[in-house]
């Protein structure tokens, strides 16, 4: 298993870098406001970067892609369907969302948008019907029943609330 | 009626907008020859000021005032940089790199003022002012030369971070020490205002998250007008309990992050960029040119000593986790600007009037180091690399 070194940039976002086999060292750095940059570093000096390529979000889920791997809640994303005007989808919680760690009866996310919650994916267990003292983790994934409108007005609310 | 303009509101508009033209000028003149635009602001300031080239009349209150919201937008920003999460990781994986900079950087300017005779309170404000490295300046470096993702940028980080709760504990105590009076009500003072911040500091980082959700609006100018007011108010608040405007705004940046803080950082850019360049102008207008070139000898001292004392500390903090020595040569060289918040010091010495020779003294050192900093950063790779390959020929030859 490959180490991977992540180290905080305060003020800029997060750093991670591994060493290949090959001697290659390569980082990622994840910036606060979600743009990606990737680097590889200078084979003369591996503190220093030596190329490094700037890409949005979407580029670099385009790059993971392409690199063979895919996260599941991405996946899941995809999955949206409709029906008749009724919609489900699943929203992550990120790390920024104002609601993490509040529970489902705080966000009031029935009362206020006409969205129900009727699952939430933690890791890789889901937990299907969740109550409203269930609470709401970093990196969950919440499974939404509700219009379309709807589902934008709660996406608004637990996601971009926070990016 | 403010159509019937009187002859000082033109003078006062002419005069404004003249000095702001001129900083654009200047700005761009920075950029160009690849320098802060910092020390060249302070440099106008002392044209239009006394014993300047061109005194202003009508626009230096505004000036004045403009310079007071250019310091408070400055700290909020700053503190809006970090979130809660990122102060404590910072402290925990690098608090001896904090304590070495502290150590070696506030002293060398401690013990300067002492040598020169001042008030201690005035010496303790110049080891405030060779302490603190600028923020603006490096974080401006670390992008221009593509170096955010170099290995020693965290430890780089990490140090300004805890320079800043640093700057947090120390306005408030220098705060306290320059109002004077009996021990007894200074200490009440500084544990008053030094209990606040630890307070603020604690609801930062416990609460951050539902404070700047309760801000956060969806309207810019909503936002904008709520960020803007809430700093005003805190800062007036604490300039009111002696604890410095400027350590109110910090902690209400701190409190704010997730959604506010990345909307805020976008609208308050560039206000903050306005007025914190009238807060340079008003601190080189306080500043007669005279006074300047007696403290130079002084100040380029100093700021040898101090360039080196922040090599020093980038040296050991890099390598301490494992950085080689041309890593730890750039980590050195970056935190050698001083800037914005040296100037915020001095600032507060030239309007408390503790110690005439200091407004000069620091503005002669920020002028060096703004300007010579940033060209030593710039020259530590062609330096790594010439010593490299030095290296590898006398290898070849010996070999």
């Amino acid at each position: 298993m490959t180490h991977i070194d992540e180290t905080k940039l305060p003020g800029v976002g997060a750093l991670h870098c591994f060493d290949c086999q090959s001697g290659d060292r390569i980082g990622v750095i994840s910036h606060h406001a979600g743009r990606r940059e990737v680097i590889i570093y200078d084979s003369d000096d591996l503190d220093r970067v030596g190329e490094c390529a700037t890409m949005t979000p979407d580029e670099a889920l385009v790059l993971a892609d392409l690199l063979g791997g895919t996260s599941v809640t991405h996946r899941l994303d995809d999955l949206r369907q409709e029906i008749d005007g009724l919609a489900i989808d699943w929203l992550p919680i990120s790390g920024h969302s104002a609601y993490a760690g509040k529970t489902i009866g705080d966000t009031a996310l029935r009362t206020r948008t006409g969205v129900t919650i009727v699952a939430l994916v933690r890791g890789d267990r889901p937990i299907p019907a969740p109550g409203p003292d269930e609470e709401l983790h970093v990196d969950d994934t919440a499974v939404v029943v509700g219009t379309a409108e709807g589902i934008d007005a709660a996406a608004q609310m637990l996601v971009a609330a926070g990016s | 009626m403010i159509l019937a303009a009187t002859p000082g509101s033109a003078t006062l508009l002419l005069e404004l907008g003249a000095i702001l033209v001129a900083l654009a000028f200047l700005g761009r003149l920075a950029a160009r020859f690849k320098v802060p635009s910092i020390p060249l602001y302070l440099l106008a300031g002392l044209a239009v000021g006394e014993g300047g080239i061109f005194e202003l009349f009508t626009a230096r209150d505004f000036i004045e005032t403009g310079a007071q919201i250019g310091v408070i937008l400055l700290l909020l920003l700053l503190g809006m940089e970090f979130t809660g999460d990122e102060l404590t990781a910072s402290l925990r994986d690098h608090a001896p790199a904090g304590a070495v900079d502290l150590v070696l950087n506030f002293t060398p300017g401690v013990v300067l003022g002492v040598l020169l005779g001042w008030d201690i309170r005035a010496a303790l404000l110049l080891g405030g002012i060779t302490y603190i490295s600028s923020s603006g300046i490096i974080a401006r470096l670390l992008s221009d030369l593509g170096n955010t993702g170099n290995r020693e940028t965290p430890v780089v980080l990490a140090i300004l971070v805890t320079e800043d709760l640093v700057m947090a504990l120390y306005l408030p105590l220098m705060a306290g020490l320059l109002i004077g009076g009996d021990p007894f009500d200074i200490g009440l003072e500084i544990s008053i205002a030094i209990t606040a911040v630890v307070a603020a500091l604690v609801l930062a980082i416990k609460f951050g998250n539902r404070i700047s959700a309760a801000v956060f609006h969806r309207s810019d100018e909503n936002l904008l007008l709520s960020l803007l007011g809430i700093a005003l108010v805190v800062a007036g608040i604490a300039e009111h309990l002696q604890a410095s405007a400027a350590v109110g705004a910090f902690l209400v940046g701190i409190a704010l992050n997730g959604p506010a803080e990345h909307a805020a950082r976008n609208i308050l850019g560039p206000l903050r960029d306005l007025f914190a360049a009238m807060f340079f102008v008003f601190f080189g207008l306080q500043i007669n040119p005279a006074d300047l070139p007696p403290a130079l000898g002084i100040a380029a001292v100093l700021a040898v000593v101090t360039a080196a004392s922040k090599l020093a500390t980038g040296w050991w903090s890099a390598a301490r986790v494992g950085i080689d020595w041309p890593g730890r040569l750039r980590a050195g060289t970056t935190l050698m600007a001083r800037g914005e918040f040296s100037i915020v010091i001095a600032g507060i010495a030239v309007a408390d009037g503790i110690e005439s020779d200091l407004g000069p003294l620091a503005a002669a050192y920020v002028l060096i180091l703004a300007v010579g900093g940033p060209l030593l950063t710039r020259a530590a790779d062609p330096i790594a690399n010439w010593i490299r390959r030095r290296n590898r020929d006398s290898r070849a030859v010996s070999a």
